[in-house]
């Protein structure tokens, strides 16, 4: 188990640093990862992703591929390319405090 | 026993610098043959590399708008079908199995040809057409899926391929 402090938290994660306890996450913590990453501002179309994925995992049990996001989630892909740039589906679940998605599509 | 241990600061690396670029030089017009670039380049998208599709030969199947949604499955000359090769030549056994393969395709999630192509190009592929392949088939850009940007001859393709990684399918 590797144990790391973000705002003065600490947290579980795994050797690359994506968060391993779901309830250890909240909003606050979520606007911290963000920042660690370079998103400093977090807006309404990031929350309603991230809101997205977290509740996909809780009924899916695995996080949610970029294409879920945008076909189940009706996030449009070119926009989580913006609000997530380069790497959308690792970033994205990252902030989301979930592990990287499985799938490959 | 579980040991803890502690990292005061852990982000994972993104690696946003990267300058990698992958090309896909899609040949084939069957429908087994073309989710492997597909499949590959969402990946490379999603880890943010410069990706580039050229379509050649039967390739051009999969951006032809009158083929695209209709690549088929055969197990005719196909050993890994591991089925009576002769099989393959019986009537309505290539759509049969051209539809068995395409639900097994939906059940994992994975869309349709056209709509994989739009997926690509939604995260940011470059998608080209061969420009002797679409001489050689009397085709125009007006033929093709509207998302491919241009028709390019094999010169313009090196340029394209520059410093890339090529994978020839």
């Amino acid at each position: 188990m590797t144990v790391t402090t973000v705002a003065n938290r600490d947290v579980h994660v795994d050797h690359e640093g994506f968060l391993t306890e779901y309830t250890e996450w909240d909003e606050s913590l979520a606007v911290e990862l963000a920042k660690a990453i370079g998103i400093d501002e977090l807006s309404e179309d990031h929350w309603r992703t991230i809101k997205f994925l977290r509740e996909d995992y809780v009924t899916q049990g695995e996080t949610p591929t970029l294409r879920r996001v945008s076909v189940v989630g009706g996030i449009p892909t070119k926009l989580l390319f913006t609000l997530f740039p380069s790497k959308p589906a690792k970033k994205m679940a990252y902030v989301a405090g979930l592990p990287k998605p499985v799938g490959c599509v | 026993m579980t040991t803890t241990q502690t990292i005061p600061t852990l982000v994972p690396d993104f690696g946003d610098e990267t300058n990698r670029k992958i090309c896909f030089i899609c040949s084939k017009g069957t429908l087994d043959m073309a989710y492997p670039a597909l499949i590959m380049a969402n990946a490379a998208l999603s880890e943010g590399v410069e990706c580039h599709l050229f379509f050649t030969f039967w390739g051009m199947d999969m951006i032809n708008k009158k083929t695209m949604d209709d690549l088929k499955f055969t197990i005719l000359g196909n050993p890994a079908a591991h089925m009576w090769m002769g099989l393959g030549g019986v009537p309505g056994m290539t759509a049969m199995a051209t539809q068995q393969m395409k639900k097994r395709i939906a059940d994992l999630g994975v869309p349709e040809v056209p709509e994989f192509l739009q997926l690509l190009a939604d995260s940011g592929a470059h998608l080209w057409a061969c420009k002797m392949s679409v001489d050689m088939m009397g085709l125009t850009k007006e033929d093709m899926f509207d998302e491919v940007e241009d028709i390019i001859n094999a010169a313009d393709f090196i340029e394209v391929a520059d410093g890339a990684q090529v994978i020839f399918i």
